[in-house]
């Protein structure tokens, strides 16, 4: 070691921020450069109704893993008649849209819709179907946002892997369902289903309800 | 690689213009990076700073507004060490780009604004006054009608010149605004296809394959309009969006394509998009008050299902549309799917073409379900060695020139490729 190199690594110096007045570079350059959102606290999810009795909530899980069954085993006029004559299938395009009809969408289905999608599925000559095709869905996170005597509004979250030809894809998200009690049963009058890559590129189309 | 004249000839094409990674690089270098790329709509970036990240070519580019309400068109790199500037897709970015690496910043035209330190710099060649101190700029930027386009090539046709006739597109579009102007929807999709994006461009203009491909959709949804109407209730027009697809060979043959210089074309209407409703007589007063009876009629007559700009945009004018794509491999395109809204009219009218946004062009489509699955299979075939040509021989010599247009007599004719292969050959064989 050289007695330069000795000297220079002794002179030593000690950077500190915290002090108000010192600014970062990036700020001092472009204070008003902030190209993202800022930290948002006004908008928590519902911790859902806690007072909700375990029959109800068990009656609800059962029902949305019933519809799961049914998408994973193609029963799909049984999947069409969980919903009632004016519900709706909907998957936004983006997250903040609220309403259906006159959303630029992914879905957008009530049961007419929804029987020409069957149609089209279950057509000999739906080409895109003759390659292997299966879908597996897990339905978790279930909870209850609000009720009334005559409807359930509930959260959950979905995690679906989908076969096609010889690749595994995978899709998950958040259910909304609008549910009208029916007894111990439900109809669903709006299944929203916000997809988590809902406007990142989509690797081949989505065939069927989600 | 084959030199061009061996790998196109009149009435049909060698198969590795859709696969060989050689061709699709010169594509690139030759086509996309010299031609003027669709970069978006000036309604997306409405305020200063308002910015959108586009592709071109191989090059990452942002589609900015600055503070003098022009718009730029700047790659989206910091000339020090190359790191991108905008890592979101779209967003504002106040009153410069600052990298994220060693914070140099730029004004909204991309000219140097400052970097940190400068003193360091003083007595070398890298200082603001050097242009390469600066983002990149593309070589040019046209508008047409909204409309924002690039090239990467300082010469060449003006952007009029290149749109030729199929600016139609663009005019068909707006015209059908009774203010003349439409405004981007903010929802991008974006579906990436196993194909060279050739297929795309080919199919587009393909009366002969709807009813092939689209049978399983066109039949299952005219059963259900028949149902509907037969049942005494109202089937809305989106189901003849879909049913019009099980049209029989004969009706798609009378479909008729007009096939332009450059490889860009127009394919025929054939959905019958005047219905004769309350809100569509609305609608049709209010563009004879604005145009008068006699250009309204002409706007709102025009007969185009679709307009495509060759090699990469295809502008469905009448329900206010566009996909875009941008070639990413010999077997993979990235396409994006837009949706306008035209200006002055009644949420029935916008709601309108919405549906079919929704219905044909959403990631769930029911209709391009089949068609990918299609140009997947036919990329692989081409890439097979089980035969070397791709035939475009339909209709050969049947089609009627005029001037420097060419029309079909039948529809289901492949002038279309043979067209787009002229203009193919003529790009890629300059020097």
């Amino acid at each position: 070691m050289t007695d330069e190199l000795k000297k220079r690594l002794l002179e030593d110096v000690v950077i500190f921020s915290g002090k108000e007045e010192v600014r970062t570079g990036a700020e001092l350059l472009a204070p008003d450069h902030s190209p993202r959102e800022r930290y948002r606290t006004d908008s928590l999810p519902s911790r859902g109704a806690l007072h909700v009795k375990t029959d109800l909530q068990r009656q609800v899980e059962q029902f949305l893993f019933y519809q799961a069954e049914l998408l994973d085993t193609k029963n799909w006029q049984a999947y069409i008649d969980l919903f009632a004559t004016e519900g709706v299938y909907w998957m936004p395009a983006r997250p903040e849209q609220t309403e259906w009809m006159d959303s630029p969408s992914i879905f957008a289905e009530d049961r007419e819709l929804m029987s020409v999608r069957m149609g089209r599925i279950t057509h000999p000559n739906a080409w895109s179907q003759a390659p292997l095709w299966a879908t597996n869905h897990l339905i978790a996170n279930v909870v209850i946002e609000d009720l009334a005597d005559a409807w359930v509004c509930v959260r959950s979250r979905f995690q679906v892997q989908e076969l096609r030809r010889d690749a595994v894809r995978s899709l998950s998200g958040v259910y909304r369902h609008r549910l009208l009690r029916r007894g111990e049963d439900f109809q669903i009058e709006l299944q929203r289903v916000d997809l988590m890559n809902a406007q990142a590129p989509f690797d081949y189309t989505l065939q069927a309800w989600v | 690689m084959r030199p061009i004249e061996h790998l196109v000839e009149p009435d049909r094409v060698h198969r590795t213009v859709y696969t060989d990674q050689e061709i699709f690089d010169r594509e690139i270098e030759q086509i996309f990076e010299k031609v003027w790329v669709y970069c978006g709509h000036e309604s997306q970036v409405k305020a200063p700073g308002d910015y959108y990240t586009v592709q071109i070519g191989r090059q990452p580019m942002i589609m900015v507004r600055d503070r003098a309400g022009g718009i730029n068109v700047l790659h989206n790199r910091c000339p020090h060490r190359g790191v991108e500037l905008c890592g979101a897709l779209s967003g504002n970015t106040g009153s410069s780009f600052v990298c994220s690496y060693h914070a140099w910043s730029f004004h909204l035209d991309g000219s140097i604004r400052g970097i940190p330190l400068p003193q360091g710099y003083e007595g070398t060649r890298m200082n603001p006054a050097n242009p390469d101190c600066s983002m990149k700029r593309a070589a040019r930027v046209g508008i047409y009608r909204g409309f924002v386009f690039a090239s990467l090539a300082s010469d060449g046709p003006s952007l009029e010149e290149f749109l030729g006739d199929a600016r139609i597109a663009f005019d068909d579009m707006c015209d059908r605004s009774p203010e003349g102007e439409v405004e981007i929807v903010p929802v991008c999709h974006r579906v990436i296809q196993h194909s060279n994006w050739k297929f795309f461009m080919e199919n587009q203009l393909d009366a002969l394959h709807p009813s092939v491909t689209h049978q399983s959709t066109g039949v299952s949804a005219s059963k259900i309009e028949r149902r509907l109407k037969g049942e005494g209730r109202e089937a809305p027009l989106y189901y003849h969006y879909l049913s019009t697809f099980a049209s029989s060979f004969d009706q798609w043959d009378s479909v008729q394509t007009v096939n332009f210089p450059r490889g860009h074309g127009i394919l025929k209407g054939y959905m019958g998009l005047r219905p004769n409703d309350p809100d569509t007589q609305q609608y049709t007063e209010a563009m004879h008050r604005a145009y008068g009876a006699e250009r309204a009629e002409q706007y709102l007559g025009r007969s185009i299902h679709h307009v495509l700009i060759y090699p990469y945009l295809s502008v469905q004018s009448p329900l206010q549309q566009l996909r875009c794509l941008r070639p990413v491999a010999p077997n993979k395109t990235l396409s994006e799917i837009w949706h306008f809204r035209l200006k002055g009219v009644s949420p029935a009218i916008y709601r309108r073409s919405m549906w079919y946004f929704n219905l044909v062009n959403s990631p769930a489509t029911m209709i391009n379900a089949d068609d990918l699955e299609n140009w997947t299979k036919g990329q692989w075939g081409l890439e097979s060695n089980g035969g070397e040509w791709v035939s475009f021989h339909r209709n050969y010599g049947r089609d009627t020139r005029d001037g420097d247009t060419t029309y079909s007599n039948n529809g289901t004719s492949e002038v279309v490729m043979r067209n787009q292969f002229d203009a193919w050959s003529k790009y890629m064989s300059r020097e």
